[in-house]
């Protein structure tokens, strides 16, 4: 009777630990963008099959072809990514790190993945989130809010390069946005490796986006794992965009795109 | 009888897929381009269900010009010692079977009458070699050039084209320039089968006896341009070409007229069950039916007398998570002077009741992907004649009387392909297959079922 009675009291215990233990888990084996939903199983075998000879099998950025790139394979154990919509320090949103697959990021080894399905990527989110405790304990928030962008005038890209002085951001990036400040050949990624200055001037491109507002989200949030820092306590939304305003004054194909030049300033 | 019942060699090969079923057999070579991989270090699965079947991201990577867009596409990126370069072979083991060919019925004495026997032959063997190059020689300007050696060792131009890409900034705007794979609906020289009978498409290559079309088929390589355009995934997709009617052989062998072939398809997602993709496609083209002659030879590229041809059809390609099938109907109809062979000029020379031939077909290939590294392959092939060229009923050279089924074509392919390791350097997969052919009422004496049949053995070899 008393074996009875024990397990009549251990096995709500039991099941309770198991509710407990399989919560985490069970949160941290989905994905969700918006009624889309990744599973991390499903994601395994895609990661397998696409991830793997950069990134490798534990997710720590030491794939078979690891050696042979630079920039390096994002480690994912670490839970830190340049590629975010929250403040700096947080980890990313699901959407984030859909958006990084389907996107790519530029000047780096890592292509679009858009051409695999919606549930695909969605899936590979869920199974790269298994890499790193982080996702198991923090929660991706808070996002760093985008207002509306003012108009793009003469005034505000005089603002902006002010901004850009006063941010002393041609520390790195230079004078003229070529990358090469003072520092830049200092300059080192959270692993001690060095690491390439964004060169404004060579493309449209961006690291984590193309358009405006992802130029605006890149420096309000930071581009966690490098030296670039978030401006969000720095910045208020205006100088923000007039410094997005700016920098893009600054991009090879800026004027051929048929925007403004920039006048002489007052 | 010298032959043996069909369903006799049927069981021996059966037989002989469980005794040989460690050992190692291809004619057709189809690609996949480990320079690809070493180029951007990326796995064969990246752009492939199992090499050399390319999945969505290698249709988009081949659609955008061998360029994956991260701006590391062009030369001057690589090191310089990066050369493009991949080849492939296969060592094999395989043993063809045919059940009905005409022989003597003495060996050696052309005199004593004919009769049909059962040949069947085995043994260790090669494929033949191709020598791929490919990629760009700069952003937006891709190239392929396929050096192709049978196995003899003696070489062709398979394929060699030049590429502009993303014309006018537009992904819908690409023009190629030389001799070319069609965007077939279902691509032939991506798919997992190698032997001599299920290497290819019957339904791409069919043409009825007799016939005497010099269009080898869609899935022939052919000498053009091509204006194709894709969505940035490549779900939406189409391909226009204007092809030499030479059935891409090269030295403008028959004659100055041109062809036109259409492809448009859809891709639409269907939640976990993967990507789906409808298409219809179109070839129409023209033949000579009489070749200008000089004392009774032929005089290459003096044909005359063209007469028309076209292929039309359409086709899906259905994902169930790991399963997929491609399925493709195609509707053939030749001229009737085509499909006779007669000249043109000759009208009065077309038999009584002789009508321009006409047949439906279709396949349905089906996948197993269980990982990247095994893929389990099937196929049904079927092509039903529904209008011969000649009356029915007419004697046939064999003695025969001609039927609603003459030429008639069933074939079956089984088989699968382990990759014991997946990287992004180089491939290997053991390939292990079936095939199985029979073409109704072609037998060369008796008119019977002529059945042939392939299983192969061996090492898929790609770097």
């Amino acid at each position: 009777m008393s074996g009875h009675t024990d397990s009549v009291v251990a096995a709500p215990i039991v099941v309770a630990c198991l509710i407990l233990l399989s919560s985490p888990l069970q949160v941290i084996a989905e994905a969700r963008v918006e009624k889309w939903i990744g599973v991390a199983s499903r994601g395994k075998e895609l990661y397998r099959r696409y991830c793997i000879g950069c990134h490798g099998a534990r997710g720590d950025g030491s794939g078979e072809n690891a050696p042979y790139l630079d920039p390096k394979p994002r480690d994912f154990t670490a839970g830190v990514f340049k590629c975010r919509s929250t403040d700096t320090g947080h980890i990313p949103s699901d959407l984030d790190l859909y958006q990084t697959i389907g996107r790519g990021l530029h000047a780096s080894a890592m292509p679009s993945w858009f051409p695999l399905t919606r549930q695909e990527r969605i899936d590979l989110v869920a199974y790269v989130k298994t890499f790193s405790q982080r996702f198991r304990e923090e929660k991706p928030e808070p996002v760093v809010p985008i207002p509306p962008e003012p108009p793009d005038t003469q005034e505000s890209i005089h603002r902006g390069q002010e901004v850009y002085k006063k941010m002393e951001c041609a520390k790195c990036h230079g004078v003229g946005g070529h990358g090469d400040g003072p520092s830049a050949s200092t300059l080192t990624d959270s692993k001690d490796r060095p690491i390439a200055v964004y060169d404004f001037t060579t493309g449209e491109r961006f690291k984590c986006g193309q358009s405006n507002q992802d130029l605006y989200r890149i420096f309000m949030t930071g581009l966690d794992g490098t030296p670039m820092p978030s401006y969000l306590q720095d910045l208020k939304p205006d100088q923000a965009w007039d410094l997005v305003h700016y920098l893009r004054t600054l991009q090879a194909n800026w004027e051929q795109a048929g925007t403004k030049t920039i006048a002489p300033g007052p | 009888m010298l032959y043996r019942k069909p369903g006799a060699s049927v069981l021996a090969a059966a037989i002989e897929v469980i005794l040989i079923w460690l050992f190692f057999a291809p004619v057709i070579q189809t690609p996949a381009i480990p320079a690809f991989a070493r180029k951007y270090a990326l796995p064969c699965s990246a752009c492939h269900e199992a090499w050399p079947k390319l999945n969505n991201f290698g249709q988009t990577f081949k659609d955008n010009g061998y360029q994956l867009g991260n701006d590391r596409d062009a030369p001057i990126y690589q090191q310089p010692t990066y050369w493009p370069v991949t080849f492939r072979i296969t060592p094999q083991w395989h043993r063809e079977a045919t059940n009905r060919i005409a022989v003597d019925h003495i060996p050696g004495n052309a005199m004593s009458g004919m009769t049909e026997a059962q040949l069947v032959t085995s043994g260790f063997d090669l494929s033949g070699l191709d020598l791929w190059t490919a990629g760009t020689l700069a952003k937006n300007i891709s190239f392929l050039v396929l050096p192709s050696a049978d196995a003899t060792g003696a070489f062709h131009f398979e394929a060699a084209w030049i590429r502009f890409d993303n014309l006018l900034g537009s992904r819908w705007l690409n023009l190629k320039f030389g001799k070319h794979e069609l965007d077939t609906p279902v691509s032939e020289k991506r798919f997992l089968a190698l032997t001599a009978n299920g290497g290819f498409f019957q339904l791409y290559h069919f043409t009825p006896t007799s016939d005497i079309n010099s269009f080898g088929g869609i899935g022939n390589n052919q000498l053009g341009i091509e204006l194709m355009g894709h969505s940035r995934n490549s779900y939406t997709r189409y391909a226009v070409s204007l092809l030499s009617s030479n059935n891409g052989e090269v030295g403008l062998p028959t004659n100055r007229s041109y062809d036109v072939y259409c492809n448009v398809n859809q891709a639409f997602e269907l939640s976990r069950l993967g990507l789906q993709r409808v298409g219809v496609y179109g070839y129409r083209g023209e033949s000579p039916t009489f070749f200008l002659t000089a004392g009774g030879t032929p005089i290459p590229g003096a044909g005359q007398g063209n007469r028309p041809f076209y292929r039309a059809g359409a086709y899906g390609v259905w994902y169930i998570g790991k399963l997929d099938f491609s399925t493709v109907y195609m509707h053939g109809v030749d001229n009737v002077f085509l499909g006779t062979g007669t000249p043109a000029i000759q009208p009065l020379m077309l038999p009584p009741g002789a009508n321009s031939p006409a047949w439906n077909g279709a396949f349905t290939e089906i996948h197993y992907t269980y990982s990247p590294k095994v893929i389990l392959v099937g196929r049904y092939e079927a092509i039903r004649m529904s209008r011969q060229a000649f009356p029915l009923g007419m004697p046939l050279p064999n003695g025969a009387l001609l039927t609603h089924t003459f030429g008639n074509t069933d074939a079956v392919v089984v088989g699968y392909r382990w990759y014991p390791f997946m990287s992004s350097r180089a491939g290997l997969a053991w390939h292990n297959e079936y095939a199985h052919v029979r073409t109704r009422g072609t037998a060369p004496l008796s008119g019977l079922d002529l059945v042939t049949s392939s299983f192969l053995v061996g090492f898929d070899i790609d770097f």
